[in-house]
C-alpha cells in the first residue's frame, strides 16, 4: 500500500506535551516539513524559547539548544556568526519575543542576521497559566487583566511584523495564521520561504504565525479558531510586510 | 629569551585570548574595559574573526552562550554593572555545562558606582552572581604579564572543565602599562563532541540546555557538576607565598591590592617584622590548603581589600578561624597606600 501521509522526519518520535487543540503542534509540523523539503535537517541548529515551546529541543531532530528567556535571537546569532554554513532558526512565542526579548528581536533584525525565526503570537502567556501578554487584545481578559486588557493602563499590544518591517535591516517579515486550511498552507510557503532565504544568505526573516491558545482563552479549539477570524486577524493582518528581494525585483 | 612588549592590561587580555584561538568577541561598551573591545573590533576581521558589538550586556552574553554551544572559543568583557546584566547568562552557560571566558575589569560599586578600581565583585565572583548551584574559575591577575597568561589559562580551564572562567581585573590593571611576553602560556586544545554543529545526518541531535522538569534529574544534573568542581578544588588553586618562609603575620591580597601589600611587607620586614603574603591567583577555587598550612605557623592574618571586606569571610573559613584576620581596606575606587598596610602591619604585631 503507498504511503500517502508520514510524520516529517525532522520531528523526534517524542510525544508533544501540548495541550489538546493547541496549534502548536501544527506549526512544529510547518517547519519540520520545509526542513524535510529543503533537506537540511542535518545542518540545522535550533534554539527553543521560555514558553509553551520550551521543550522543542525535544521535538526537532536537529541539534537544538535552549534559550533563556526572550534571548533566542542573541543565542541564534552567536550561533551563526560561529557557523555561517550552519542554518539556525529560533521558535518563540509572544511573551518571549515581544516582551522580554524585543531588544534582542529588533537588533537581530536591523543587523539583517542571517537567521529564521518563527513566531508564535496567540496574545497570552500559555506556560504560565494565562497572563497578559504584549499581544493580547483590547478588552482580553487574561489573569492578569480580569477585567480585559485596559489600554490606558497598561498600554496597546504590539503588531511586531509591522513595526519590524519599518527596519531597513530585515529581508522578509510576513504575517500568516493557522486557523483554517487555507492558511495553513499560506503558513507553510511562508515558513519554507523564510528558511529558503538562510540558505541564499539573504538576511533577516521572520515568520509571525497568528496561533490560539484553546486552553488559556477558555474556549473549545473550535471556538479559539473562530476567535482567531474573528477577533485576532481584524488587529494582525495577514500579509507581507517586508520581502526585500521581491520589492527589488518588482522596483525592475 | 622571550621577546617582550609593553601593552596596556586591557589589550594585553586581547591579544592573549586571540593568541589562545579565541575568534569570536560580543561585548557591550562599560568602562573601564573599553580597549579590550576596541583591541577586539580592529583585530578580529583581519584575522577571519567576528567582533560583534551587541545591544546589551544581556545579549552579548547569550550570543556567548550560542557561539560557546558552537564549540568555538568565545569570550566577552564588561565592567561591573555589566557582569550583573550578564549574570543570568553565566548562569544558563554554567547550567548546559559549556566553556566561556568572561572578563570582569571592576570598578566601584553597587548601583552605577564609579569608575574607579575596585575589587568589591569578590562575592558576585566567587560565591554566585547568576542564580542556582554554579561556580565559576576565577582568576585574578596581579600584573599586565598575568592578565595575557591567565587569559590563555582561563581558556584551557573552561574546555577543560566545561565551564566559565572569570578573569576577575581592576581598572588599575586593565589601565596600566608593562612589558610583557606571550610565550609562555600554552595553548590547549579539547574535543568538543557535545557541540552544536549540526547532525550531518550521522548522529543523533545534540541538546545543550539547562532545564530539567524532574527534580531527581536536575539533582543529579547538579550532583553530578559538583563532582567536577570537586576536581577543580583539588587539582586547580594557584596562589604566589612571598617572604612566608618565618612570617608570623599573614598579609593576604590578590590582584591590584597584592601588589600594594607586597611594598608594605618589604616595609615591614624592614622594620624587622617576620611578616609575609599570600597571594591568591584563584580566587575560585580558593588556595584554602595554603591558608591553612599558614594558619599554623602565623598568629593572625591581615586582608587588603579594594572592598569593604569580602575575600576576607574565605580567609576566615579556610583558617577554620584558627587565627584573627583584620581587614585593611578602602572601598569605592580608592586604593590602600603602602603606609595604611604597613600601619596594620605594624598593629597586628603589636597584637591589636
Amino acid at each position: 500500500m503507498a504511503i500517502v501521509f508520514e510524520k516529517p522526519k525532522a520531528l523526534t518520535d517524542a510525544v508533544l506535551h501540548y495541550c489538546p487543540g493547541c496549534p502548536h503542534g501544527i506549526i512544529h509540523r510547518l517547519v519540520a516539513e520545509a526542513i524535510d523539503e529543503l533537506g537540511i535537517e542535518g545542518q540545522t541548529i535550533g534554539v527553543a524559547p521560555v514558553g509553551c515551546a520550551v521543550m522543542a529541543y525535544d521535538y526537532f531532530a536537529c541539534d537544538m539548544i535552549e534559550a533563556a528567556h526572550g534571548r533566542a535571537p542573541a543565542v541564534a546569532t552567536g550561533i551563526k556568526r560561529c557557523r555561517p554554513d550552519n542554518i539556525v532558526f529560533t521558535y518563540q512565542g509572544d511573551g518571549d519575543l515581544a516582551s522580554i526579548g524585543m531588544a534582542e528581536t529588533v537588533h537581530a533584525a536591523a543587523r539583517n542576521e542571517n537567521i529564521t525565526i518563527i513566531f508564535v503570537n496567540n496574545a497570552i502567556y500559555g506556560m504560565t497559566g494565562g497572563q497578559m501578554a504584549p499581544t493580547s487584545l483590547p478588552g482580553q481578559v487574561t489573569q492578569t487583566s480580569p477585567y480585559g486588557r485596559d489600554v490606558n493602563h497598561c498600554g496597546w499590544p504590539i503588531r511586531v511584523s509591522e513595526m519590524l518591517a519599518t527596519l531597513e535591516g530585515p529581508e522578509y517579515i510576513a504575517r500568516v495564521a493557522v486557523n483554517n486550511v487555507k492558511n495553513v498552507k499560506q503558513a507553510k510557503k511562508a515558513i519554507k520561504k523564510a528558511f529558503e532565504n538562510q540558505i541564499q544568505g539573504k538576511g533577516f526573516s521572520l515568520v509571525e504565525v497568528v496561533s490560539a491558545c484553546p486552553t488559556n482563552w477558555g474556549m473549545t479549539p473550535q471556538k479559539a479558531l473562530e476567535w482567531v477570524e474573528s477577533d485576532m486577524l481584524p488587529y494582525y493582518p495577514i500579509g507581507v510586510y517586508k520581502d526585500r528581494t521581491a520589492a527589488k525585483e518588482a522596483a525592475k | 629569551m622571550a621577546q617582550r612588549v609593553l601593552m596596556k592590561g586591557n589589550e594585553a587580555i586581547a591579544e592573549a585570548a586571540i593568541r589562545a584561538g579565541c575568534r569570536h568577541y560580543f561585548g557591550y561598551p562599560i568602562t573601564p574595559q573599553t580597549e579590550i573591545a576596541a583591541y577586539m573590533a580592529k583585530k578580529m576581521p583581519k584575522i577571519g574573526g567576528v567582533f560583534l558589538q551587541a545591544e546589551s550586556e544581556i545579549a552579548s552574553i547569550n550570543m556567548v552562550y550560542g557561539a560557546a554551544a558552537t564549540g568555538c572559543r568565545v569570550m566577552t568583557s564588561s565592567s561591573s554593572p555589566g557582569i550583573s546584566l550578564k549574570s543570568e547568562g553565566l548562569s544558563y552557560i554554567a547550567g548546559s555545562d559549556i566553556p566561556a571566558l568572561v572578563v570582569n575589569v571592576q570598578r566601584g560599586g553597587p548601583g552605577l558606582g564609579g569608575i574607579q578600581p575596585s575589587q568589591s565583585d569578590y562575592f558576585q565572583a566567587t560565591k554566585g552572581g547568576g542564580h542556582g548551584d554554579y561556580r565559576m574559575i576565577v582568576l585574578a591577575p596581579a600584573s599586565v604579564q598575568e592578565m595575557a597568561s591567565l587569559t590563555i589559562k582561563g581558556f584551557n580551564l573552561a574546555d577543560k572543565y566545561l565551564m566559565t572562567s572569570m578573569i576577575l581585573a581592576d581598572g588599575t590593571i586593565g589601565q596600566m602599562m608593562e612589558p610583557i611576553s606571550f610565550e609562555e602560556a600554552e595553548v590547549e586544545t579539547y574535543e568538543k563532541p557535545w557541540a552544536l554543529t549540526g547532525t550531518e545526518g550521522k548522529r543523533k541531535h545534540n541538546i545543550v540546555n539547562s532545564l530539567y522538569l524532574q527534580p531527581d534529574a536536575l539533582e543529579k544534573k547538579n550532583f553530578e557538576r559538583y563532582e567536577r568542581y570537586k576536581i577543580v578544588e583539588e587539582n586547580e588553586p594557584m596562589w604566589e607565598e612571598y617572604m612566608m618562609e618565618d612570617a608570623e603575620i599573614c598579609v593576604v591580597a590578590f590582584g591590584i591590592a597584592s601588589r600594594v601589600a607586597k611594598n608594605a611587607v618589604v616595609a615591614a620586614r624592614n622594620e624587622g617584622i617576620k611578616v609575609g603574603l599570600i597571594r591568591p591567583i584563584t580566587l575560585w577555587p580558593f588556595p584554602k590548603k595554603a591558608l591553612r598550612a599558614a594558619a599554623d605557623k602565623c598568629k593572625s592574618f591581615i586582608s587588603v581589600e579594594l572592598s569593604m571586606g569580602q575575600m576576607i569571610e574565605d580567609i576566615q573559613l579556610a583558617t577554620e578561624c584558627l587565627r584573627p584576620v583584620t581587614l585593611c581596606n578602602r572601598a569605592g575606587g580608592m586604593i590602600p597606600s603602602p603606609d595604611q598596610v604597613l600601619e596594620s602591619i605594624r598593629k597586628a604585631q603589636k597584637g591589636e
